[in-house]
C-alpha cells in the first residue's frame, strides 16, 4: 500500500495556479483569476483603516488555514447534519427546497419546486450565461470579497423567473467543517420582475477551527419581493468574514435578517442599495456573544434612487467578555429626493466585562429626505426589571424575560415565521449557558 | 404593617417615621399633597433600589419585608400597583405571571385562562393581553392591566399607587368595584394612595391617612377624605420642602 502525505499550501502562499484548477467553466475559471489578482494585490487588511476599525482583523493569520481542495468535499444529505441544524430546517416547513453545501463545494438539491432554479456552475444553465456580478453596493467593501470570488468552488445560484411565487422558502445550509481550513460559499439570488420568494440560509459549523468568508448577493428586479434570513451557528472557534448585498430595483421589497449566534469573531457586512424608485428594504439583525465572542456588524443603506426606503434595525445583546461593534452608514445620492431612511442599532450589555460599540453615520447629498438614527448602548433598564420584579419574578428570571423581550422585537419578524420559535430557543439556551445570573 | 418607616433619597429625608396598619380585608387610603411622601412610601415598601431605609420597619404577617429583593416581598404576598407602569418589550402578561406563580410553587398552567377571567371582569378589551406588558396602551388601560395582574396573582397585601389617575369614570368604577371584590373575597389589604375622594367614593375605604412632609399627620374614617376635598391641606400647616 502506497501513502502520499502532501503538505497542503495554506492560504497565504497559493498562487493563480491553484485558482486556475478549481472545477468550472472557462468564463468562471477567467472571473476567478480577475477576482484571485484583485485579492493578491490588495493590501492586507488593517484595523488602522477605518473599514477595519474596532476588528480583530490584526489577529487573522492567513497561514493558518488552507484552502479548499477541489473534489475533497462529499455531497451531504440532510440526515448528515446536526441535529440542531436539521430542526432548523424542518421549520422552514413542508415542501422547502434545500440546498447542502458541504464545505462550500458540493451542493446537494433536495425538493425542487416549480418555478424556483438552483444551480452551480458546470453542468446546467449557470454556465451558459452566469456571471458573478460585482458587489451590488458599488466598490469591493473589503478584499475578502475577491477572495471569496477567487476560490468559492461552488457558488450557487437561485433565480425564479418573471412573475412567479414561489410558495414553498429555499433554504440553503452551508456546513462546513475541517481543522485549518477556509471555507468560501457563496450564494446568489436573482429575482425576476414581481417575482417572489423566501429564503432560508444557514451557515454552520463543527468544532474546528475554521475561517468562513461567506457572500450572499441578493438582486431584486422589479417589482420583486424577497424574504432573506440568514441563521449563522458557527463553532466556538470559527472566524467569519463575510458579506451580504442586495440590489432593490424599482417598487420592490426585501425583508433581509441575520441572526448570529456563534462564531469567535464573526463579522458581517450588509449592503443594500435602493436603485429604483419605491423600492424598499428592511435590514434586521439580531446578535448575541458570550465568553469571549465578538460579533463585527457593518451596514450601508444606500440610495441611489428617488422616493425609496429603508428601514434598519440591529439588535444586540453583549455578556461574559464579549464584544460587539455596529457601524452603520445612510447613503443617499444626489437627486435621490424624497428618500426615507431609519438606522436603529440597539444593544443590551449584560455583564461588565461585555462592550457594545456602536457607531452610526449619515452621508446625505439630496436635501429633499427624511433620514434617522438611533443608537443606544446600555444594560437592563431598571425600571423594567422592578416591575416584573415587584410581580413576584425572580431577579434572574426577569433579567432573561426582559433580554429575550428585547432580542424579540426583531426575531419574531423572521421571514420564514416557522424558525422563530426554534431561534427564540437557541437564544434562550444560548443566555442560560452563559448564566445570566452569574453575568450580571 | 408599616412602623416608624424611614426613608432618604438621594441622601435627603422624604419618610420620616410613618406608621401605618391595615387589616386583612380593610382599604385605607393615604392622601397628601404633592411631595408629602405617598410614592416614595409606596416604592420602598415594594423594594424598589434608590432609596435608602434609615429605620423602622415593613410586616407582612409578622414577617419583615425590609432587607428581602422586590420579588421575595411579592412572593411574600405583597403587590405594588404602579403609577405608570412601565413598558416591558416583549414579554407578554402571562409569561411573566406564569414565572412569578411559577417561583411561589402556585402553578402558573392556567394562567393565560385566568388573565381572561381578570381582564373580562375589569372590561379590559383582549386584544390588549396579546401585546407586551404596557406596550401601546393608554393610561387608564395600564391601570386595568394592573388590577387584571392583582386578580391573578392574589396578594396578600396590595399597595396602588394611584390607581385612579388617568382613568375615565368608567373604568374607574371597573377598577375599584374589582378590587373591593378582591378585598372582600380573598381577604386583601388594600393601601390606596390617591390625591382624589372621587376613589373613595367607589372604594370601601375604612380609614383614611394624611400624609404630608413624610408623617402620617391625620387619620380619620372616610369622612377625612370629604372634609380634604373641602378644605384641602391647610390644616396641616404651610407646605414643606420634601420629595
Amino acid at each position: 500500500m502506497l501513502c502520499a502525505i502532501v503538505a497542503l499550501p495554506v492560504l497565504s502562499e497559493i498562487d493563480a495556479s491553484h485558482v486556475s484548477l478549481l472545477p468550472g467553466p472557462e468564463w468562471l475559471r477567467e472571473l476567478r483569476l480577475a477576482a484571485w489578482e484583485r485579492f493578491s494585490s490588495s493590501a492586507a487588511p488593517s484595523e488602522s483603516e477605518e473599514i477595519w476599525r474596532y476588528s480583530r482583523i490584526d489577529d487573522l493569520d492567513l497561514s493558518r488555514y488552507t484552502p479548499p481542495q477541489p473534489g475533497r468535499s462529499a455531497p451531504l444529505g440532510l440526515a448528515d447534519l446536526p441535529s440542531h441544524v436539521q430542526a432548523l430546517v424542518a421549520a422552514a416547513g413542508e415542501g422547502a427546497t434545500v440546498a447542502v453545501v458541504h464545505n462550500g463545494a458540493s451542493l446537494n438539491l433536495v425538493g425542487p419546486q416549480q418555478g424556483l432554479e438552483v444551480d452551480s456552475p458546470g453542468p446546467g444553465p449557470f454556465g451558459e450565461q452566469g456571471d458573478l456580478r460585482p458587489p451590488a453596493s458599488g466598490p469591493a467593501p473589503d478584499s475578502f470579497l475577491a477572495l471569496n470570488a477567487a476560490l468559492c468552488e461552488a457558488p450557487c445560484r437561485a433565480r425564479v423567473g418573471a412573475g412567479v411565487d414561489v410558495a414553498a422558502p429555499l433554504v440553503v445550509v452551508h456546513w462546513l467543517e475541517g481543522e485549518g481550513s477556509v471555507v468560501l460559499p457563496r450564494l446568489q439570488v436573482e429575482l425576476g420582475p414581481a417575482a417572489s420568494l423566501r429564503v432560508v440560509e444557514v451557515v454552520a459549523s463543527a468544532e474546528g477551527d475554521v475561517l468562513v468568508v461567506p457572500v450572499t448577493e441578493l438582486d431584486l428586479a422589479a417589482g420583486a419581493r424577497l424574504g432573506y434570513g440568514q441563521v449563522q451557528l458557527l463553532g466556538p472557534r470559527s472566524w467569519q468574514v463575510g458579506n451580504q448585498s442586495s440590489r432593490v430595483s424599482r417598487d420592490a421589497s426585501l425583508r433581509s435578517m441575520s441572526v448570529s449566534l456563534g462564531g469567535e469573531y464573526a463579522r458581517l457586512r450588509t449592503g443594500s442599495v435602493l436603485d429604483g424608485p419605491g423600492g424598499e428594504s428592511e435590514l434586521l439583525a439580531a446578535y448575541f456573544g458570550t465568553g469571549h465572542q465578538m460579533h463585527d456588524l457593518r451596514t450601508v443603506q444606500h440610495h441611489a434612487a428617488p422616493r425609496a426606503r429603508s428601514s434598519l434595525l440591529f439588535k444586540g445583546a453583549v455578556a461574559g467578555t464579549s464584544h460587539s461593534v455596529y457601524s452603520g452608514l445612510i447613503r443617499v445620492e444626489k437627486g435621490a429626493k424624497g428618500t426615507n431612511a431609519f438606522q436603529t442599532n440597539r444593544n443590551l450589555v449584560l455583564s461588565d466585562g461585555a462592550q457594545a460599540d456602536s457607531v452610526p453615520n449619515l452621508e446625505i447629498e439630496d436635501n429633499d429626505v427624511r433620514c434617522s438614527h438611533a443608537s443606544a448602548v446600555g444594560p437592563i433598564d431598571e425600571s423594567q426589571l422592578f416591575y416584573l420584579e415587584s410581580r413576584g419574578v425572580p431577579t434572574t428570571t426577569a433579567q432573561r424575560l426582559i433580554a429575550l423581550g428585547f432580542m424579540d422585537e426583531v426575531l419574531e419578524r423572521f421571514p420564514v415565521g416557522g424558525l422563530v420559535a426554534p431561534l427564540r430557543a437557541a437564544l434562550a439556551d444560548k443566555l442560560d449557558a452563559a448564566g445570566l445570573g452569574a453575568a450580571l | 404593617m408599616v412602623e416608624g418607616l424611614r426613608a432618604d433619597v438621594a441622601g435627603r429625608e422624604i419618610l420620616r417615621g410613618v406608621d401605618l396598619t391595615v387589616s386583612s380585608g380593610e382599604v385605607h387610603a393615604v392622601m397628601g399633597p404633592n411631595g408629602s411622601g405617598k410614592s416614595t412610601l409606596s416604592h420602598v415598601i415594594a423594594g424598589r433600589p434608590g432609596y435608602e431605609v434609615t429605620g423602622g420597619s415593613v410586616r407582612l404577617d409578622g414577617v419583615e419585608l425590609l432587607g428581602k429583593p422586590a420579588w421575595q416581598r411579592a412572593q411574600a404576598g405583597l403587590f405594588l400597583g404602579m403609577q405608570y407602569p412601565v413598558e416591558v418589550p416583549g414579554v407578554s402578561m402571562a409569561g411573566a405571571l406564569g414565572e412569578a406563580l411559577r417561583a411561589s410553587g402556585r402553578g402558573g398552567e392556567d394562567v393565560a385562562a385566568r388573565i381572561a377571567e381578570e381582564a373580562a371582569a375589569v372590561g379590559l378589551d383582549e386584544v390588549f393581553l396579546s401585546r407586551p406588558l404596557n406596550v401601546d396602551l393608554s393610561g387608564g388601560e395600564r391601570k386595568r392591566n394592573e388590577v387584571v395582574q392583582l386578580g391573578v396573582l392574589r396578594p396578600r397585601v396590595a399597595v396602588l399607587d394611584e390607581i385612579d389617575s388617568g382613568l375615565d369614570v368608567d373604568a374607574l368604577r371597573a377598577v375599584s368595584r374589582r378590587v373591593a371584590q378582591l378585598a372582600t373575597e380573598t381577604g386583601m389589604a388594600v393601601l390606596a394612595i390617591t390625591h382624589y375622594q372621587r376613589l373613595l367614593a367607589e372604594l370601601p375605604v375604612a380609614r383614611v391617612h394624611v400624609l404630608r412632609a413624610g408623617r402620617v399627620v391625620d387619620s380619620g374614617g372616610p369622612e377625612l377624605a370629604l372634609e380634604l376635598e373641602r378644605t384641602g391641606y391647610a390644616a396641616y400647616g404651610a407646605e414643606e420642602a420634601a420629595g
